[in-house]
Formats: structure tokens, C-alpha cells, sequence
């Protein structure tokens, strides 16, 4: 019974962190549809300080750097992920997407 | 996107729907410009050394164009002024740095006797715009060393208050083309439904090669703060009569977003995907 409470344990706080987490992810996507980028960034940053193995989180958090014009950022934190999720297909495609402006934007300073 | 992976893209999307929430979204991504322009407030578009086609005054339309585009487009006040005769300016300069080296063209041997009408060969004098034909990178070469005399550009500047200088050159050339062109020809079959068939057919099209080369000057310093150049072809087919103006256009058409990018912000629209 103790064991099984104290193996429980850290689950039942991964859990509460996770949901803390998709609260703000849940805020951000909001306002984010509201064209309030800053405010979504800010939000998402505080989901992936809750539950740093969140990979949605880092996923919108790139989007909003994107939008920003926040390359290296974004890079970062698709790569972050992608690392958390490898296989999840539509944080493969953004990345993609981003990778094409990326270059675009980086040809244009080194040309 | 294209369609074949933005059709994968939305089916595999509509089966992850099934477990995970997720939302499209518009974004806007910034590019920022080559070149920082904060410490500038104007813009001058001087003129530009112009060659090929006779049908089309390529400095003027270039001028006109630019700063119409910047106008519209950027946040530099664009200075109206009239257009610099820069082919004039070229070959004077040109004429002096001759006379300076003892009459001998940039490879050092002797200037021509001046029966050719194109630039090389006429350096070392004093040479009539109207005699001189530019055709080619070759002819504009000699010429583009005006783009580092310093010491003319910061008399420009000085004469419009300190502003950013854009000038350059462009070739806008005549050129045609034979070989193979693959077009769809279109029947109805038998059962009178339209169909559409590549066809391969021997053409020879013409066209124009614009070239243009956009040098922006610091008005302070006189002192080259960024290059590029550029190449668009069009061809179209023996039936095509397309005025030299139109084409001239349709290219510049091509390039004014590479152009813009130099000194202003552009954005990129596409859309992604939020994750909950």
C-alpha cells in the first residue's frame, strides 16, 4: 500500500503539472486567434516552465516566435518538440513550413 | 503548398483530429530587410547606366517604377528629383580615369580609334552618349566603375541632404530562343469529352533578359553599402506580339519584392497549426 502510494505519487503530480499546463496552452491558443501573439508567448513559456516535457506546448510556443520573426527561437523550440514528440505529424509539417521561410530569411542577410 | 502535400497534410490532419485538438491558424512571418536603413530617412533613386533594347528608356522607366514601389511600399521618403544621365556621368568619368592612365583601356593596351561603337574602346576620350551602345555585361563593365567614385556619390548626397542613394544598372536585352517547347493541345474524343495531351513542338521565341544590378549608396560617405543584381528572361511564342514596355514590365514585375526586401520588412502569410 505504501509502496504503491509512493510510486503514485509522482505520476499524480506530472498529472496535475500537465493540467496546470494546458491551461495556459488552452489561454494561448485564444488569444493567439485573437491576434494577441505577445500575450499567447507568454502563456505558452509559462506552460513549458509547468510541464517541460509538453510537447504542444513548445509547438505553439515556435509558432508564436514565428510570427514574431523570432527565427532562432522558433527553431529551438520546434526542435524542442519534435524531441518530446517525434512522431506527431502536424509539428512536423509546421516545422517544415518554417524551415522554408527560414532559409528564404537567411539567403536574404547572407546574400 | 503544394497540392499533393497539402491534400496528405488535411488527411492526416482529419485522422489526428479524431485524438488530438488542434487548431489552424493565419500567421503573418516578418522577413526582415538585407540592408539596415534606420539611419536613413530618405531615399534618393539617382538614375541608372542603361543598355540593350532601344525600345525602352531603361533608366527612366527604372527610376520610375522604384520610386512609385518605395512610395507605396516603404517607409523612406522618396526624394523627387530629376533623373541622372548616368551613362553621360559614366563615360566622363570613364574619359578622366583614361586620360589618367595614359590613354590605355582597363586591360592596358591602347584605346581603339574609336570607328567601334561600343565603350571599351572609347575610353580614354571624351565620348558622345548618343554614339554609344551598350549590348552587353561586357559594354557596362567599364562603366560600373562609377558606382565606386566616392568622391561624385557624397556630392550627390551633400546636394540631398544626406539621403540613402539606389542606382546601378539595367540591361533589358532582345533574345530569342529555339528547342523543343512542351504545350497541352486539347481534343474531344468519341465520345465528346475534352481531353488535354502535352505536345512537343519545335519553336523558336523571343524575348527579353532584363539584368538589373541595384547599388545602394550611404549619401553620407559616398561609400557602397550593398549590391545586387538580378536575371529574368521572358520568351513567347512567334504569334506573341508583346510590346518591349510590357515585357520590361512583367519582369520588373518579378523583381520589385527582392528589391522592396532590401529595405523594408515584407511578410509572409501561410498558416499552422496550434496544439492542445
Amino acid at each position: 500500500m505504501l509502496v504503491a502510494g509512493l510510486v503514485a505519487a509522482p505520476a499524480a503530480a506530472d498529472d496535475n503539472a500537465r493540467d496546470r499546463a494546458k491551461k495556459y496552452v488552452e489561454f494561448g491558443i485564444a488569444v493567439a486567434q485573437r491576434g494577441l501573439w505577445k500575450e499567447a508567448i507568454y502563456r505558452w513559456e509559462q506552460a513549458t516552465r509547468i510541464d517541460p516535457g509538453y510537447a504542444a506546448a513548445y509547438n505553439n510556443l515556435a509558432v508564436g516566435y514565428e510570427h514574431e520573426g523570432e527565427f532562432e527561437k522558433a527553431r529551438e523550440a520546434y526542435e524542442k518538440a519534435l524531441e518530446l514528440d517525434p512522431h506527431n505529424q502536424m509539428v512536423r509539417q509546421n516545422y517544415e513550413l518554417f524551415r522554408e521561410i527560414n532559409d528564404r530569411a537567411s539567403r536574404s542577410r547572407s546574400r | 503548398m503544394r497540392p499533393a502535400a497539402a491534400a496528405a497534410s488535411l488527411a492526416l490532419a482529419l485522422v489526428v483530429s479524431a485524438c488530438t485538438s488542434f487548431y489552424e491558424v493565419p500567421i503573418e512571418t516578418p522577413i526582415q530587410p538585407k540592408m539596415d536603413v534606420s539611419g536613413f530617412q530618405r531615399v534618393l533613386i539617382a538614375g541608372f547606366l542603361a543598355g540593350g533594347s532601344e525600345d525602352v528608356d531603361a533608366n527612366l522607366e527604372t527610376v520610375r517604377l522604384l520610386r512609385s514601389q518605395l512610395r507605396s511600399k516603404s517607409n523612406l521618403r522618396v526624394i523627387d528629383a530629376d533623373v541622372l544621365p548616368l551613362l553621360e556621368i559614366a563615360l566622363e568619368h570613364q574619359a578622366s580615369l583614361g586620360n589618367e592612365s595614359g590613354g590605355t583601356n582597363g586591360n592596358g593596351s591602347p584605346a581603339g580609334d574609336g570607328s567601334e561603337s561600343t565603350v571599351g574602346v572609347q575610353r580614354a576620350r571624351a565620348v558622345d552618349p548618343a554614339t554609344v551602345r551598350i549590348r552587353d555585361e561586357k559594354d557596362l563593365e567599364p562603366l560600373e566603375t562609377i558606382f565606386a567614385n566616392v568622391a561624385y556619390w557624397k556630392k550627390i548626397g551633400e546636394e540631398f541632404q544626406n539621403p540613402l542613394i539606389v542606382t546601378g544598372s539595367v540591361l533589358f536585352i532582345p533574345h530569342a530562343r529555339s528547342g523543343f517547347v512542351q504545350r497541352e493541345q486539347e481534343y474531344f474524343d468519341r465520345l465528346g469529352r475534352r481531353r488535354v495531351v502535352p505536345v512537343r513542338t519545335y519553336m523558336e521565341r523571343k524575348g527579353f533578359i532584363l539584368r538589373p544590378k541595384f547599388v545602394f549608396i550611404d549619401g553620407r560617405t559616398g561609400a557602397t553599402l550593398y549590391s545586387e543584381t538580378f536575371r529574368e528572361e521572358i520568351l513567347y511564342s512567334p504569334q506573341q506580339a508583346t510590346p518591349a514596355l510590357s515585357s520590361y514590365f512583367e519582369l520588373m514585375d518579378r523583381l520589385v519584392p527582392s528589391f522592396l526586401s532590401t529595405l523594408s520588412t515584407q511578410k509572409i502569410r501561410g498558416s499552422r497549426i496550434l496544439l492542445k
